[in-house]
């Protein structure tokens, strides 16, 4: 059946969708930090992936949840990773 | 031998209490033998919502300290064959008992019942870890709201580091007519979120409060709709494949004729 109020955009500003949203957001943070385990994981997962193509010191690795703006000037969670390369393996090195 | 579940929230006030009565209750109408155990030291209530209140001689610590045995602590309820509460100390706190006690009097009641349902403290420290001690399975229940919702899913996580990883949830005192207006998050928002087993439904309904004002589990009245949706809870845990009650079906007159036509949502 053809609906009304969504036609006129009821469902898109509609407070339940607005709760929903905040919670998607405050979640991720809430759930990072019930588990330590949970960024050691993945850190221990990127090691694995990249260090087929470089050299780095585990130690220096910071991998962490944090909060960004997006171009709308939203805020959404990101996963940001900052991995210093000691070197580059010759895989990873263009021909030549 | 027979299962213990917590009954959980992190949350106080969205509806531990009247939940693990109710489904205890309900249960004990399916014919299985229940006991009702409350973790809420200090700050008890499930003898009074079930009505109780002035049938309690021993309680929890009683029996934990050797004080009484157990089977002294227990109050048996005479409308409800079958069903059993063990009442929590009032004057006491949380670090009156250990997890590793509770351990050992879940173990004890699951020899002797079929269901042993803990209603479980509100918040994460001491009294929860005291609860959850001795589950086999969780229950986690909350209401559509921010706070009760941030809250469940810090308990789903804890639960899961407590070896509980697979609890099943209860959304309670869902408002129809807000869910409606999209107002309210409605079912699938909150499963959506929560990412764990829907296990039932509980509309938001004046009957609660009013088998609570009398110490009346409202599944003994079979007209509300709160009553019917623990007894089909009851009955999921038993195994049934009960479908969750159809709650955004409107009953006006105009949404039935438009059923009538097939114009409607079904």
């Amino acid at each position: 059946m053809f609906d009304f109020f969504k036609f006129f955009g009821k469902e898109e500003s509609s407070s339940k969708n607005i709760a929903k949203e905040r919670l998607k957001i405050v979640l991720i943070h809430d759930r990072a930090n019930v588990s330590p385990k949970f960024l050691d994981m993945i850190k221990g997962d990127i090691m694995k992936v990249i260090s087929d193509y470089m050299e780095f010191d585990s130690d220096e690795i910071d991998i962490r949840i944090t909060r960004v703006q997006n171009k709308d000037s939203d805020y959404t969670s990101a996963l940001i990773a900052n991995i210093p390369i000691k070197k580059m393996k010759k895989i990873g090195k263009n021909p030549g | 031998m027979g299962e213990v579940y917590v009954i959980t929230s992190g949350k106080g006030g969205v509806g531990k209490t009247t939940t693990t009565a109710n489904i205890g209750a309900a249960l004990a109408m399916e014919g299985k033998k229940v006991v009702l155990l409350d973790a809420d030291i200090g700050l008890r209530n499930l003898d009074v919502v079930l009505g109780l209140e002035n049938r309690i001689v021993y309680d929890l610590i009683d029996v934990t300290e050797g004080t009484c045995r157990l089977k002294q602590a227990l109050v048996r309820d005479k409308r409800f064959d079958g069903l059993y509460l063990l009442p929590a100390a009032q004057t006491r706190d949380k670090t009156a008992v250990s997890p590793k006690q509770m351990q050992d009097l879940c173990k004890e009641l699951k020899e002797q019942f079929d269901y042993v349902l803990i209603d479980c403290p509100a918040g994460i420290e001491q009294g929860f870890k005291n609860a959850v001690a001795g589950a086999d399975k969780a229950i986690v229940v909350t209401i559509p709201e921010v706070s009760a919702v941030r809250d469940a899913d810090r308990i789903i996580g804890l639960l899961a580091s407590n070896d509980l990883p697979y609890p099943q949830l209860i959304i309670n005192r869902l408002r129809i007519d807000m869910v409606k207006r999209g107002d309210m998050m409605n079912i699938d928002d909150t499963i959506d979120i929560l990412g764990i087993d829907l296990l039932g439904v509980v509309p938001d309904d004046e009957s609660i409060v009013v088998s609570t004002n009398k110490g009346e589990p409202v599944v003994a009245d079979n007209d509300s709709l709160a009553s019917k949706a623990f007894r089909n809870i009851a009955r999921r845990l038993e195994g049934s494949m009960v479908p969750i009650m159809d709650f955004e079906t409107d009953n006006s007159l105009v949404d039935k004729l438009k059923r009538l036509f097939g114009i409607g949502k079904k």
